[in-house]
């Protein structure tokens, strides 16, 4: 089998919708969660969960993908563990990728606030309401974020850190605008 | 007083006729007042956990049925501790100087199919409207069970006023549920 040797487009673009999502909904679920109550408050908070579900979706659709469109294997020359390093850093991310939206939405169901994606397509309840439930997502839901953010940063800077002082490829390979060098 | 007259009344109605099936006393630990308004398009239930209804009706006489059911508003429970501290403030019921929530029947008909509407006034925060609320009722042993709705537009009364008035986050729509067991005493 031939192994794949660049990301194709789809795997490129989904990256990076789930890149913006995050990018929104993580600050303003810290952000949101302190605010007294207002319909402002009501309006972020159905954002949030809006841009949650539109996640998950994604990163479903991401790993469908994936197993037909196999990701090109990490770059020639890095050390054991700095592969290691990036196949559980990206294992991890998909699989926080996936238990964030699901807490939340079970937190939503237990809380009794259920989900209605962008206020047309009520969600199901995953479970019946129950604030103790509902509270003790709510720890879950937040541990795993701040989980999350820790990866996304190692992700990154890793990712700059091959950029610039690797001179390698591998950030190029997810932006391909930054590719340099002469064209084919 | 409505209660001591009704107590005068039903005798005098019942007497002479055996088949007379009127109800006339609700249990109320086997009763529920609660609300569903919309929030962001979801549907977010509530409920009032102290009300008092009295209540008399015959299923088969229905235009001589009566009722008035009065809600303590402090005892909402709108959901979460946020909410309910919210919902007892100026803006939403503003129980320091409206603590309760009345509505009394005007008339009551038949619409088949053990279905009935009673028409009457709502209370809410001074503001009188009137309403038509569509309920069943159905038997079961001695008692009789009622449930319907008051569907309510919420601004009309002023609930949720100022930043709360926009009804794209909040609807206007607000759907007030009943549902009381009735049992006969005589």
């Amino acid at each position: 089998m031939n192994l794949p040797t660049a990301y194709t487009r789809i795997a490129i673009i989904l990256h990076w919708l789930v890149a913006l999502a995050v990018f929104c909904a993580l600050p303003l679920g810290m952000y949101m969660h302190e605010l007294p109550l207002s319909p402002t408050k009501l309006q972020l908070y159905s954002y949030h969960k809006w841009l949650g579900i539109s996640v998950l979706l994604l990163v479903a659709v991401r790993l469908a993908w994936r197993i037909g469109h196999r990701p090109p294997p990490l770059l020639p020359g890095m050390p054991r563990w700095q592969e290691i390093a990036a196949h559980a850093t990206h294992h991890s991310l998909y699989l926080l990728l996936l238990a964030i939206p699901l807490s939340g939405w079970l937190m939503s169901s237990a809380l009794g606030f259920s989900v209605v994606w962008f206020g047309v397509i009520p969600l199901p309840d995953l479970v019946d309401k129950d604030e103790q439930l509902g509270e003790l997502l709510k720890n879950v839901h937040a541990t795993l974020n701040f989980t999350m953010l820790a990866l996304i940063l190692v992700h990154a800077a890793a990712a700059i850190k091959h950029h610039l002082f690797d001179h390698d490829g591998t950030l190029a390979r997810m932006l391909p605008f930054l590719k340099t060098g002469p064209r084919a | 007083m409505r209660r001591l007259l009704l107590a005068l009344l039903i005798p005098a109605l019942g007497a002479g006729t055996a088949l007379a099936a009127e109800f006339n006393t609700v249990q109320l630990d086997k009763s529920s007042v609660s609300f569903v308004s919309k929030q962001m398009g979801v549907p977010v239930e509530g409920r009032f956990k102290t009300f008092a209804a009295q209540v008399s009706f015959d299923p088969n006489k229905p235009e001589t049925a009566k009722t008035q059911i009065d809600i303590e508003l402090a005892s909402i429970d709108a959901g979460s501790s946020d909410a309910n501290a919210e919902a007892k403030g100026k803006a939403w019921f503003n129980i320091r100087e409206f603590p309760g929530a009345r509505f009394v029947s005007s008339g009551i008909r038949s619409i088949g199919n053990g279905r009935y509407e009673a028409a009457g006034k709502m209370t809410i925060k001074g503001r009188t409207r009137d309403v038509v609320a569509p309920f069943s009722a159905k038997a079961d042993g001695g008692q009789l069970l009622i449930e319907g709705a008051i569907p309510i537009l919420r601004l009309q009364y002023g609930i949720g006023d100022g930043t709360w008035s926009d009804t794209g986050v909040v609807a206007d729509e607000v759907q007030v549920r009943f549902r009381f067991t009735l049992v006969t005493k005589k």
